[in-house]
């Protein structure tokens, strides 16, 4: 997806738990004035108060590739969708595709990985969950679909914040980045966000992986640590817990994050890589990383959905930049100390 | 592979470019078929433009994109993202045939040769034959494709995991033949021994219908997005390799056990494949815009159209084989007569 990226239309995946603001936004998306044209591929039809003959309904079907890779799902619908958007190119900008509140987001995402005729027309620009600060963390507890959505965004809108105290923003935000602290995340108030925010983020393209470092760290946006209550106190070693598993109690989904400053040698990384995503790619949602190889001037960055990854060179290591290899996964009940394991192999002493 | 002039690479090749009659669609075009000897082009967007000696029509058949069309000879129908369904004739005067009611995309359409239609919006495929009422038939996924059977009025409804075989006029339920994955284009053998689709991964899927038997046809680069039966139907040509992959059909077995023949292989994908309808002649469009003419028995190749960037993405014979006409996605187009 990296290469000619600026004639592909973008995609942007609306996703988020039932009633957590997705409609409005997508609304807001669409009356706002910007000169853009967008096609909006929706669930549920009449939701929407905009006219738009672009809008076209989608039945979410899930369907499994015969390639042997059991968590190996597209969306059919939407190979559809887009081969027939595509006869209309030219009238709009780009993709809106909202999901329901139930669905996964990574079969959409893997649609982008497998098709060809997808990736040859458009491309993901990034996964944009809404989330309700009032009832996410009950949503968390008793709805994966809810988890997933966290797990697997790239831009968390934490709406209704106007509905919750201080402590409870809190409390939601830590379980948010339990899961999460790599999205971007952005509070709102009836899902009042800027749409440079949510829009043109460019999240999949391997040429904007810039660096990995988890969001929170470099917010300076007031983010309280006294707030975190009583019952979760794992929690606040998050400002030192580079490559740590964030623990929080009852939470099956994690993130996991590797980094060595020493080059590595591709002939061992590469198959530990692959190897590692077949094994446990049911269990990694999301995976991303910069790499430092020996005698290799170029980055080499990667990214990935389950079991799918895709990687190239992205551009010459700066004479400031320190030569440090980063990796993250996002996934649930991942085997944090096999994994750490098997990459302290392939790091070279 | 944009360098690759198969005119260099193949001095002897006889060529009949200079024979073509260049045609300007202006708009990129989806498919063309033949009405009479008017040449149809079918655009992405609203209209088909009508091509014979006496010039070029532009008629206006939809307002938005045209997902699907089919032909028979008399007359041209097409779906389309307005929820409508049109037809156009040789006079180039068009009918509106459906519209959805929820304006869903009219997503395939088929033809009975006893002039009896069929389309498809989301999981729903409808029949309409003559002196008869509208029948309906839901799948459980969205339709992927529709064929009428050569004999009978017999539906089958490609969808996920399967095929559908409906008799809209009888009450019994559709025979289903079932095969994991994602079926899309569907097509019988002329001698109605067979149904093959064209699914999402690349590969075909076949059935012989007396048994039900399965035949994988697999191998393939890319996705099968043009298949086309050779006259008589003892073969299938296929697009989605660099060569185009003719599959046997003409014993009671068809190419099970069977190596497919690679005719006229490019350093460029085959797009299109359209069999002449009398003679064991194919033609094939390519991914560089190259088209070719290949003598089924021996291979022997004739250049219609030198590559030029832009993929073929319409290819179709008259009825009567006298006429070839081509198009790629920029409509840059032509007509050549044999």
């Amino acid at each position: 997806m990296s290469t000619a990226t600026a004639a592909k239309i973008p995609v942007t995946v609306l996703t988020g738990y039932l009633g957590a603001g997705k409609t409005t936004l997508l609304n807001r998306i669409l009356s706002e004035n910007h000169g853009k044209k967008y096609a909006v591929i929706v669930n549920e039809f009449g939701e929407i108060g905009i006219d738009n003959d672009l809008i076209i309904g989608a039945d979410e079907e899930v369907f499994e590739m015969n390639n042997g890779c059991v968590c190996c799902t597209v969306r059919g619908d939407l190979v559809r969708i887009l081969d027939g958007l595509m006869k209309r190119k030219g009238k709009f900008d780009a993709i809106i595709l909202e999901t329901t509140g139930l669905a996964d987001p990574a079969p959409v995402a893997q649609t982008f990985f497998v098709d060809e005729d997808v990736q040859l027309h458009t491309r993901l620009d990034a996964v944009v969950t809404v989330a309700d600060a009032k009832w996410l963390s009950e949503r968390l507890k008793d709805a994966p679909e809810a988890k997933n959505q966290i797990a697997f965004a790239d831009v968390i809108v934490l709406n209704k914040i106007d509905l919750v105290s201080k402590p409870e923003l809190a409390e939601v935000e830590a379980r948010i980045r339990a899961i999460n602290p790599y999205a971007k995340l952005h509070r709102t108030e009836r899902a009042q966000v800027k749409l440079s925010d949510v829009l043109e983020q460019g999240a999949f393209d391997l040429d904007r992986i810039l660096e990995i470092e988890p969001e929170f760290l470099n917010a300076g946006d007031g983010h309280d640590h006294d707030h975190h209550g009583h019952d979760h106190g794992h929690h606040h070693d998050h400002d030192h817990s580079h490559g740590g598993v964030k623990h929080y109690h009852d939470e099956d989904m994690q993130s996991l994050s590797l980094r060595t400053d020493k080059a590595l040698d591709p002939s061992t990384f590469m198959p530990w890589l692959q190897n590692l995503v077949q094994a446990e790619g049911a269990r990694i949602l999301r995976s991303k990383g910069i790499i430092s190889f020996s005698g290799d001037d170029d980055r080499y960055v990667f990214q990935g959905v389950h079991m799918m990854l895709e990687g190239d060179h992205q551009r010459a290591w700066k004479d400031d930049e320190k030569r440090e290899s980063r990796l993250v996964f996002i996934g649930r009940d991942l085997p944090e100390q096999a994994i750490r394991d098997g990459f302290a192999k392939v790091v070279p002493a | 592979m944009s360098d690759f002039n198969p005119l260099q690479e193949q001095e002897s090749i006889v060529s009949v470019i200079d024979r073509v009659r260049p045609v300007s669609i202006g708009a990129a075009v989806v498919a063309v078929h033949f009405l009479g000897d008017k040449a149809a082009f079918v655009c992405a967007e609203e209209n088909v433009a009508l091509v014979d000696d006496m010039g070029q029509t532009v008629v206006p058949v939809h307002s938005g994109g045209i997902l699907c069309s089919v032909a028979d000879d008399k007359r041209l129908l097409m779906g389309g993202d307005n929820g409508k369904l049109v037809e156009i004739n040789r006079n180039g005067e068009v009918t509106l045939l459906a519209i959805d009611a929820k304006r869903r995309w009219i997503d395939n359409v088929a033809l009975h040769p006893d002039g009896a239609v069929a389309w498809s919006a989301g999981k729903i495929a409808f029949v309409r034959a003559p002196k008869s009422e509208e029948k309906s038939f839901e799948v459980p996924s969205t339709v992927g494709g529709l064929a009428f059977a050569p004999k009978g009025l017999r539906l089958a409804i490609a969808h996920y995991n399967g095929v559908s075989l409906w008799f809209p006029n009888m009450a019994a339920n559709a025979e289903v033949l079932e095969w994991a994955g994602s079926h899309l284009a569907v097509t019988f053998s002329p001698d109605n021994k067979f149904l093959v689709t064209a699914m999402h991964e690349p590969a075909l899927h076949g059935w012989r219908l007396a048994d039900g038997k399965h035949m994988r046809m697999t191998g393939y680069p890319a996705r099968v997005r043009s298949i086309g039966w050779a006259s008589g139907g003892k073969a299938l040509a296929t697009s989605g390799a660099d060569s185009v992959i003719v599959w046997p059909f003409g014993s009671k077995d068809g190419p099970m056990g069977k190596e497919p023949a690679m005719l006229a292989p490019l350093k460029a994908k085959v797009t299109m494949v359209a069999c002449h309808p009398k003679q064991d002649i194919l033609a094939c469009g390519y991914s560089d815009g190259t088209i070719l003419m290949v003598r089924m028995t021996d291979g022997a190749e004739i250049l219609v159209r030198a590559n030029k960037g832009e993929a073929v993405t319409a290819l179709a014979w008259n009825a009567k084989g006298t006429l070839l006409a081509f198009a790629d996605q920029t409509g840059d187009a032509g007509l050549l007569e044999l």
